[in-house]
């Protein structure tokens, strides 16, 4: 990226084509640097951007759980107070759910997604920045009540009226109402932008039977963000008006009504729960065929399933309230609907295995995290089962048999899978591999840890050790399990920081990867480690499933699989040459717009107007420069002729300048 | 550096692949479609908040007591007019006409203001009449559910007034008229709202 001999032409060109707005703050196009990931809007770095903060996250809401061990460690513990064992608690849930496994699963999605489906970037790069940095913002609002008073107490699903002001005075939970708002305001852009990115991108021949089941799944958890994310946005209004303004929606003395905010809040919390599972059911998805060398076992069944988890997430939340008495026919239906959404989730279960079955395995660490997956997942999808029948439910809820259920589907699953995904696309995104050995050790350390806190939990909660409670008394029969449990927690701790040894020390070992280390199937190894800013030189055309396992091998009549002669193809001589691809430019907007955010929330919280004009007056001045600022600066890359595919679609349409290529370099150099 | 061959590449990889999009539908638009769909469940939640409490204030005024059907028929009677005047903006735009355009944005604009101010009246008088965000389940739901919806109206015509300044800087033409169109998706669909909301909460008697 030589900057230096464009120069004249931004002189130039800034004039006519910058908004006035947007020309006093000087259009950003450094693409390296520390300042250079402010102002991103390349799919990969805001990928990169996504893995690394939900990280930190991890990290924090893995101290809280350690936290929140220590005090259930021996009877009658006196770590946390009771006040802020409930915030710990609520925060750890938060930190897990909105803070750790969307953002990951998301920064796995805007990493990998764009490479799978053969484009150059995200539909609205800009937005797909202004998504990440309200995601950060909200992250970072819903910590700083950690400061101002106190965090949530009201656990992550904040049961209103006991959430309404007049039982939860204080403005912890006007941070969560707002927070999440914020949270969910992030879910929702980018979920339309890979919703459109999925639909309208990709490459030439890449037909929706074709894609990845990554992609796949990725294009089905957007949709449920898409249809999920306004149902809670409305809940959260509601309390927000009760707390701030003081309507009566779950005021019960003017006949407000608790079961609406359960409804609303378990008609996003059960699409949520597949949110969190179905992308690390996609990672899966792709790294057992590479390690087993097989195609993935009854791929359209896969797809079809996940696609039926989907529609089938929408029918069984009330499976949440079976305890709130919602009357025989209603408790039936969503009984029934329970047990059937475990059909699709089964059919995948034995899809997986069948893909192993008889494959050449490679138990490599993406493998054995894989594994590991399927096997806790299994354990969790069962216990999950158990809570369709009713009179069993009423026992368990509200007992660590659901602490155990949840911790076994989302830590046993979606981590599970999401460090599959790490160790899988590691040397594609940072160009070296991580470890093998420390990540088997990692592996085996975290299944033990895992299994050790969250196995006893199903004992304790049937033996009646309700969730939520900051103490109990010696003599319950329940100190032994809880003792071990601890001892689990921190086994699991130490195999997290054993991860981030791998990651040090193979980032100084820096053994080079290669462009397909895994000799994987899917199109984002046909580009270098890591890719080039415009990942392909040339748009590859699909021709099958497993595109790039078509190009390698081939089947002789005995249907035994033989490398593909090599020929020097197409794709060699473009990476001989510099290739130039017309890129949409940096932006500083879409963080401004960004900051505009929490800062009406602390205006709402603190009742002062005039904050929350600021922060409307922030949030427009971002939205305004975005939407008129082009897309492309004409000055940072020069196009030769009008690119159809390159994506630009956010704001309005800027016609590029037609300049050509070989006038303007020469002109400038 | 071989600036002249590399273009010729990558001119001919386009060539290779004609496309713009996979589905021929255009990346905003196709944003716009599923940003509506995600909408429509924000609205559905409200109404069916709104419906769930129809009935259930325990203190009056109530709904029968307060309304003014006919008052509230004519202002929707210009919001559903100001969708006419966005068709006819966008048909404008589409003959290169900017002229005209002009006029209709304004129009539409217009209309939009006349009905957020006829709702701001509205709200006034069942304020005077007693009726608050805190008297009742009824004012907490009505309340909320309108002003939303009226927030929805005063987004579209800042983007419709925004088309307008565009257009006065001379960079509104017929190249851009699918913006135009997308900001009239986004308008017919706060209309098509407003039909439900007029219905289920003012006409269906309680």
């Amino acid at each position: 990226m030589a900057i230096v001999e464009r120069e004249p032409i931004a002189e130039a060109t800034l004039v006519e084509t910058a908004a006035p707005s947007a020309a006093a703050l000087r259009r950003p196009h450094a693409t390296t640097g520390a300042w250079s990931w402010f102002t991103t809007i390349d799919h990969k770095k805001i990928g990169i951007l996504y893995g690394a903060t939900a990280f930190v996250f991890f990290i924090v809401g893995g101290l809280e759980a350690l936290l929140i061990r220590l005090q259930l460690a021996r009877p009658n513990g006196h770590v946390l107070s009771a006040e802020a064992y409930n915030q710990i608690f609520t925060m750890h849930g938060l930190t897990m759910i909105f803070l750790v496994v969307m953002p990951l699963s998301n920064g796995f999605a805007n990493y990998i997604v764009p490479l799978q489906i053969g484009a150059r970037d995200v539909a609205f790069p800009r937005l797909n920045a202004f998504g990440y940095w309200v995601f950060v913002i909200g992250g970072l609002f819903l910590y700083s009540s950690f400061l101002l008073g106190g965090a949530p107490n009201g656990g992550w699903f904040n049961y209103a009226p006991l959430s309404a002001h007049q039982f939860a005075p204080g403005h912890n939970i006007d941070f969560y109402v707002l927070g999440i708002q914020i949270l969910g305001i992030a879910s929702l852009t980018s979920a339309v932008n890979l919703i459109v990115t999925i639909i309208n991108m990709r490459a030439p021949g890449m037909s929706f039977m074709r894609m990845p089941v990554f992609t796949w799944m990725t294009l089905v958890v957007n949709f449920l963000l898409l249809f999920a994310m306004p149902v809670i946005a409305v809940a959260l209004v509601l309390l927000t008006f009760d707390r701030l303004f003081g309507t009566n929606f779950f005021n019960v003395s003017a006949g407000g009504d608790p079961l609406l905010w359960q409804h609303l809040f378990w008609l996003f919390g059960h699409p949520e729960v597949y949110i969190l599972i179905l992308p690390a059911m996609g990672v899966v998805s792709e790294v057992l065929p590479v390690f087993s060398r097989k195609p993935l076992f009854g791929y359209p069944f896969v797809v079809f399933s996940g696609i039926a988890i989907g529609f089938m997430g929408w029918g069984v939340w009330a499976h949440h309230m079976f305890a709130a008495g919602l009357g025989p026919v209603a408790t039936s239906g969503f009984a029934i609907s329970t047990m059937l959404i475990a059909v699709p989730t089964g059919v995948k279960i034995f899809n997986w295995l069948a893909t192993i079955a008889g494959g050449s395995v490679r138990a490599k660490t993406p493998f054995l995290m894989a594994v590991g997956f399927v096997t806790m997942f299994v354990i969790g999808g069962l216990s999950g089962v158990t809570h369709s029948i009713v009179p069993a439910d009423t026992q368990q809820t509200d007992t660590y048999y659901i602490v155990a259920h949840f911790h076994y589907v989302l830590f046993g699953g979606s981590m599970f899978g999401l460090f599959a995904g790490f160790y899988y696309w590691w040397p594609k995104v940072f160009g070296y591999s991580l470890n093998d050995r420390i990540g088997k050790v990692q592996f085996w350390l975290m299944l033990i840890g895992f299994n050790a806190t969250f196995g006893p939990m199903h004992i304790l909660g049937l033996q009646g050790m309700p969730r939520r409670i900051y103490r109990y008394a010696p003599g319950m029969g329940w100190s032994t399990w809880n003792f071990i449990e601890t001892i689990g927690a921190f086994i699991i701790a130490f195999s997290v920081f054993l991860f981030i040894v791998n990651v040090w020390r193979s980032k100084r070992a820096q053994v080079a990867a290669g462009d397909d280390p895994w000799d994987a199937r899917t199109l984002e190894w046909a580009t270098s480690s890591p890719p080039p800013p415009y990942n392909f030189a040339e748009i590859p055309v699909v021709h099958s499933r497993d595109d790039l396992w078509r190009r390698k091998y081939v089947e002789d009549e005995d249907g035994k699989v033989m490398p593909v002669p090599p020929v020097a193809s197409t794709e060699e001589d473009q990476e001989a040459g510099e290739v130039h691809v017309h890129m949409p430019s940096p932006s500083y907007f879409p963080l401004v717009a960004a900051l505009g955010l929490p800062i009406i929330g602390y205006g709402l919280i603190y009742h002062l107007i005039w904050v929350d004009v600021i922060g409307l007056l922030v949030l427009l001045t971002g939205v305004y420069a975005w939407a008129l600022e082009p897309p492309t600066e004409p000055e940072v890359e020069i196009e030769a002729h009008g690119e159809p595919d390159h994506p630009d679609g956010d704001g309005e349409p800027e016609p590029v300048p037609a300049l050509t290529a070989g006038g303007t370099e020469g002109g400038s150099e | 550096m071989s600036a002249l061959a590399t273009s010729a590449a990558t001119t001919r990889t386009h060539e290779a692949t004609p496309h713009a999009t996979s589905t021929g539908l255009s990346n905003v638009k196709l944003a716009v479609w599923a940003f509506l769909a995600s909408e429509c469940l924000l609205f559905g939640a409200l109404i069916s908040t709104y419906l769930l409490y129809r009935g259930r204030s325990i203190v009056g005024p109530y709904p029968h007591q307060i309304y003014d059907i006919p008052y509230t028929s004519v202002s929707s009677f210009v919001l559903l007019m100001s969708s006419l005047t966005m068709v006819l903006a966008l048909a404008a735009v589409q003959r290169g006409d900017t002229r005209r355009m002009r006029v209709w944005l304004l129009a539409t604009a217009l209309l939009g203001m006349t009905f957020v101010g006829g709702q701001a009246y509205e709200f006034t008088s069942f304020v005077r009449q007693g009726l608050t965000l805190h008297t009742n389940l009824f004012g907490s739901s009505f309340f909320v559910l309108t002003g939303f919806h009226g927030a929805h109206v005063t987004i579209g015509i800042v983007m419709l007034l925004s088309l307008f300044g565009l257009s006065l800087r001379g960079k509104l033409g017929p190249e851009n008229a699918e913006t135009v169109e997308l900001i009239g998706l986004y308008w017919h669909f706060v209309d098509v709202v407003w039909i439900v909301i007029f219905t289920v909460v003012y006409l269906i008697p309680s």
